[in-house]
Order: C-alpha cells, then sequence, then structure tokens
C-alpha cells in the first residue's frame, strides 16, 4: 500500500528540526531512563547503591544480585529465589496461550465463514468480556475455584486465563478471518470439503502472522498478571509478579535494592525478549485490540 | 451468504458443527463472565460479610458505600488520575507522532525505545519508578551526591502528592502505545489535501489545527477508550508503587474493592463497589462496541 510511506511531513527550517530532535531524544532518555539504571544498579554491591548515586557505574561489578535472586532470595517465607515462581509463571503461559489461542481461531473461522443469526450479538458479548474491570468476577471466581478444589493451584489460574483471555483471541482471529474471500469456502463446499477440512486446509495455512500476533499478546498479558495471580494462588503456586511484589514489598530486614532490581529484570525478560524478537507483531497486536474494524 | 445447504444427513451435521465447536466458549463467557456479573450485582444488595449470604438488604450498601470516606478519596483520587493519565498520554502521545512523523532519522531506532515499556508488568514499572521517586535513594538523593542540595523531590512520600507519582508512572508505561495510535492514524492521511493547502500558503500550525488534527478523531476516540479503561481497571501499579499509601493517599476503587472484599471481609460492600466500577467502564465502552460493530454490519 502506497499509504504507508506518505508522510505528513512539513517544510520546516533548520532550527526547528533541531528542536524537534531534540523534544524526540529527551523522551527517549524518559523512556530509558527508568530501566536502564534499573540494570545498572542491580550489577552494584548495596553498599554502593546507598552510599553513592543511582547513575555512577559500579566500582565493583557483581553478578552476586542476579544470583541472590534468582535462588536464595527471600520471598514469603522460604529462601527460594524467584526461580520456582519464573517455572510457575511458564506452567500457567504455556497451555493458557495454546488453549485460548485455539479457541479463538475456532471462533473466529465460524463467526465469519460460518455465521448465523445473532452472532454479532455473541460477538459483541464476547469482546465485551475483554474490557470488564475482573474486580467484578473475583469474588464468585474465588467461590468456584474454591468447590472445585482449584483454588491455590495452577491449573485454576490457567483455567482464568483461558476464560478471560477468549475475547481478545477471538477478536484477532475474526479480524483477520474477514479478510478472506468467502468465495474460497464456497469453492471449498462444492469440492466437498467439511467445516474442519476448511479450516486445516484453506484458514490454518494463512494464519501465521495472525497466530504470531496473538500468542504474543496472550504470553504478555498472562505473564504480567497480577491480580489473578495474588487472588488465586497460594505460596506454592504464585505466579511471577506476585512472587515480585513480595520481595520488593516484604519489610524484613535490610532492603537489598540491587536484589529487587535484578529480580524485576529477570521477570521482564521474557515479555521484553518476546518484543525484541517480533516488536513488529506486537505493535499489531496492540493496534488491533484498539481498533476493531 | 451464511447457509450453503443442501438436504441431506452430511450437509445437517455440517451445519450443526460449527454451532458445538463453539459453543464451549460461548458457555464459558456466559457463564464466568455474565454470569459471574450478575453473581457479584446480586451480592451487592446482600448482607455479605466473609461469606456469600442470600439476605437481601436493598440498596443500603450502596448507600454506605457512597458515605465511606474511603470510597470517596478512591474515587477522587480515580478521578484525578484518570484525568491526568488521559490527557497526558493523549499530548505526549500526539506529539511524539507529529515529530516522529517529519521524516525523522533513526525513526525505526526511537519508535521501539518509546514503546517498550509497555511490554512490561506493571509490578515491574512500579518497582522500578518506587525506587527512582524514593527521596532517600532515587533521583533526590542522587541530585544531593551530585551537588544540588537544595533539590526536593519527595512526592511519593507526600500524602497530597502521592497519586501524582502514580500519573508519572502510568504515562511512563502507555504513552508510547497511545504515540503508536496516533502515529498509524497520521500515516494513514491522504497527502494530496496537505500538500494543496501547503500550496495555498496555510502556516504549519494551521495545517494541522485544521487539516491533519481532525483527520485523527478516530485515534483520538481509540485513544480514550483504551486509556479510560486501563485508568480503571489500574490496580498492579498502585499495588507496587505506593501499595495505596502515604496512609489512604493513593487508594482507588480497584484497591478499595479488593481490601474491602479479601482484608476486612465486607463482601457487600466489595461487591457493590465492584458494580459501580463496571458502570462506569460499560458506560464508556459499551456505547464504542456497538458503534464499532454497527458500522461492521453495514460495511
Amino acid at each position: 500500500m502506497a499509504s504507508i510511506t506518505q508522510d505528513t511531513a512539513i517544510n520546516t527550517g533548520r532550527i526547528t528540526r533541531a528542536l524537534i530532535y531534540l523534544f524526540l531524544f529527551l523522551f527517549a532518555l524518559y523512556y530509558l531512563l527508568p530501566f536502564g539504571i534499573m540494570v545498572l544498579n542491580s550489577v552494584k554491591p548495596l553498599d554502593e547503591i546507598l552510599s553513592g548515586n543511582m547513575v555512577a557505574f559500579p566500582d565493583r561489578w557483581t553478578i552476586e544480585p542476579w544470583l541472590k535472586a534468582w535462588s536464595t532470595a527471600q520471598v514469603g517465607i522460604e529462601p527460594t529465589g524467584l526461580a520456582p515462581y519464573f517455572w510457575n509463571s511458564i506452567k500457567v503461559v504455556i497451555p493458557a496461550v495454546i488453549i485460548s489461542t485455539l479457541l479463538g481461531a475456532f471462533n473466529g473461522y465460524i463467526l465469519t465463514k460460518w455465521r448465523f443469526k445473532g452472532d454479532t450479538i455473541l460477538f459483541g458479548l464476547m469482546l465485551f468480556s475483554c474490557f470488564i474491570p475482573f474486580q467484578i468476577v473475583l469474588i464468585p471466581m474465588a467461590r468456584i475455584l474454591g468447590i472445585t478444589g482449584l483454588a491455590g493451584s495452577t491449573s485454576g489460574l490457567i483455567f482464568v486465563h483461558i476464560v478471560y483471555g477468549i475475547g481478545f483471541t477471538t477478536l484477532y482471529f475474526r479480524n483477520y478471518y474477514k479478510a478472506i474471500p468467502n468465495e474460497l469456502i464456497m469453492a471449498a463446499q462444492i469440492d466437498g470439503a467439511g467445516f474442519f477440512r476448511i479450516f486445516y486446509r484453506i484458514m490454518l495455512p494463512v494464519s501465521g502472522p495472525i497466530i504470531v500476533v496473538c500468542v504474543i499478546w496472550q504470553f504478555t498479558n498472562i505473564w504480567n498478571d497480577f491480580l489473578f495471580g495474588a487472588s488465586f494462588t497460594d505460596f506454592d503456586s504464585q505466579p511471577m509478579t506476585v512472587a515480585l511484589n513480595n520481595l520488593v514489598s516484604s519489610s524484613t530486614g535490610v532492603k537489598e535494592y540491587n536484589v529487587h532490581f535484578a529480580g524485576a529484570i529477570i521477570a521482564a525478560l521474557p515479555t521484553l525478549l518476546v518484543y525484541v524478537l517480533a516488536g513488529r507483531y506486537f505493535v499489531r497486536g496492540l493496534m488491533a485490540g484498539s481498533v476493531k474494524g | 451468504m451464511s447457509s450453503y445447504s443442501k438436504p441431506d444427513m452430511t450437509s445437517r451435521v455440517q451445519n450443526i458443527l460449527p454451532k458445538i465447536v463453539l459453543s464451549p466458549s460461548l458457555f464459558l463467557i456466559l457463564i464466568f463472565v455474565y454470569g459471574f456479573i450478575l453473581f457479584s450485582a446480586a451480592l451487592s444488595f446482600t448482607d455479605s460479610r466473609i461469606l456469600p449470604s442470600y439476605d437481601f438488604v436493598g440498596f443500603s450498601n450502596y448507600i454506605k458505600l457512597f458515605g465511606l470516606r474511603h470510597w470517596s478519596i478512591a474515587l477522587t483520587n480515580l478521578f484525578i488520575f484518570g484525568a491526568l493519565y488521559i490527557v497526558i498520554c493523549t499530548c505526549i502521545g500526539l506529539s511524539l507522532a507529529i515529530f516522529l512523523d517529519q521524516k525523522i532519522r533513526g525513526e525505526g531506532f526511537l519508535r521501539p525505545i518509546y514503546l517498550y515499556p509497555m511490554a512490561l508488568s506493571f509490578i515491574v514499572t512500579g518497582t522500578a519508578w518506587k525506587w527512582f521517586l524514593d527521596p532517600g535513594i532515587g533521583l533526590e538523593h542522587t541530585m544531593h551526591q551530585l551537588g544540588w542540595e537544595s533539590f526536593e523531590f519527595n512526592w511519593i512520600k507526600d500524602r497530597n502528592m502521592a497519586i501524582y507519582t502514580v500519573v508519572i508512572a502510568a504515562v511512563w508505561q502507555t504513552s508510547g502505545f497511545v504515540m503508536s495510535m496516533f502515529l498509524a492514524g497520521l500515516r494513514g492521511i491522504d497527502n494530496q489535501l496537505l500538500k494543496a493547502a501547503q500550496i495555498d500558503g496555510a502556516s504549519n500550525f494551521n495545517l494541522y489545527r485544521r487539516i491533519i488534527i481532525p483527520q485523527l478523531r478516530p485515534a483520538f476516540l481509540s485513544a480514550f477508550v483504551i486509556l479510560s479503561h486501563l485508568a480503571i481497571k489500574s490496580y498492579d501499579l498502585i499495588v507496587a508503587l505506593t501499595n495505596g499509601g502515604p496512609g489512604r493517599a493513593t487508594e482507588v476503587p480497584s484497591t478499595f474493592m479488593y481490601s474491602y472484599t479479601f482484608a476486612r471481609n465486607q463482601m457487600g460492600i466489595g461487591a457493590s463497589s465492584a458494580v459501580i466500577m463496571l458502570l462506569t467502564i460499560a458506560s464508556v465502552i459499551v456505547p464504542y462496541l456497538y458503534a464499532e460493530l454497527k458500522e461492521n454490519k453495514n460495511g
């Protein structure tokens, strides 16, 4: 599309352009500084943090805080480090992402290619579920998980993330599949292909990009979730974000800032990695989540 | 274009199959979203405390709720936070987008820098900013160390100013996202009109005010809807940054609901606060979704 490369650049003088560059540069600093300084201080010994200033490079570089955050820091009552909670998050994220994406793909396929009366209303109901404040479901969900014995377990958390992820995954696939011509489906039907065959043979092979977008979105959201993790898990099944918050806000003993920073960076690494590797898709997911087509 | 039915057995199966495949998702949404909303709404009319009770007490929870100072603090904070958050994010997002759209060298390098905070968890953002803003160790301490002795920035410890630190951190996290929404809007504008206006001698300022910004209406609308729903749902950031403090200075409805329901065992009041949150979000989202889906049907 030609319009992608269009810009709305105005004719400006050299001074104006210099000011624009300055403005853009200052904002880049604003975005980089808090995280950058956190990285810098995560490799600094604690006494240097307390006595020195936060922008100074360490006199003595150390990876001790990272090791401590990962394997020996006091999280809650036990000195387990963040490692077990990191794996908890992984255990939750992988099945929840796969299942919610799969459901979204089928829903999107049905809502665009097997339309029926009232399907727009159903889609509207699914879509609205993306925006509800989750406080409204906390009490009954806690009850149900308690009754079914899923409270305080990673399985319960997986279930919760699947349920509240369906809205977004359906939205992604629906908007994407809408662009696939219906004639293609009709032709396949005349050739005798059924519901699943059409899905596997026609829809799935072209779904690569939207699967990536959807998986990234779900991965980021579920990995970064705090509310559900804090509400429905116990000490053994806490996800990374909850454990990190416990580590940082625990009031006992000396505040080991460098360990906190290392922990925060470890918690951020998976989503940052995805962002660095597939930023283009990350942005597309954000946009698709905000602009329903 | 919905049915391609031939009156034989296989095609009848084929016609039911989509509905069968859709039904688990539908079931989950109906029960765990709408059923649960009804359940919470019902609880808000009962005298539930530590456990759900089914003694209906009418609107008394709502009356109590709006009589609580704690709740009025939470509402005021949400209003201050929400208004500033939406306005500042929109201003920064729009400015960055307009400036980035001036054939900037290194755009591909700058854009990811503006946007990466969106990939972080609010708990990580809160941890970083809590320390950055802590006068004893962060910015203020560093300024003193560097020789600027009179520098003072202790908002995070100040009851009257703490809510603004939440704004600072939240803007840091999402303004880059708003920028990319506006940038997409700008790139979609037909620049024939611009060239014509430029030839007619319109000034840069007028060009933006009269031609470009009015065309960004859809982006403004999306940004407003997304930001307002994020503002009302903000919970993690406040827990990590201030945990509602100092005192109750940064309590918002989401933290209020959590503490009344799970820490103070006032489930009825907690549920009524959740209902108010839902109604607030719905008043923004429902008209928006309705318009989007209707447009969709026609188009």
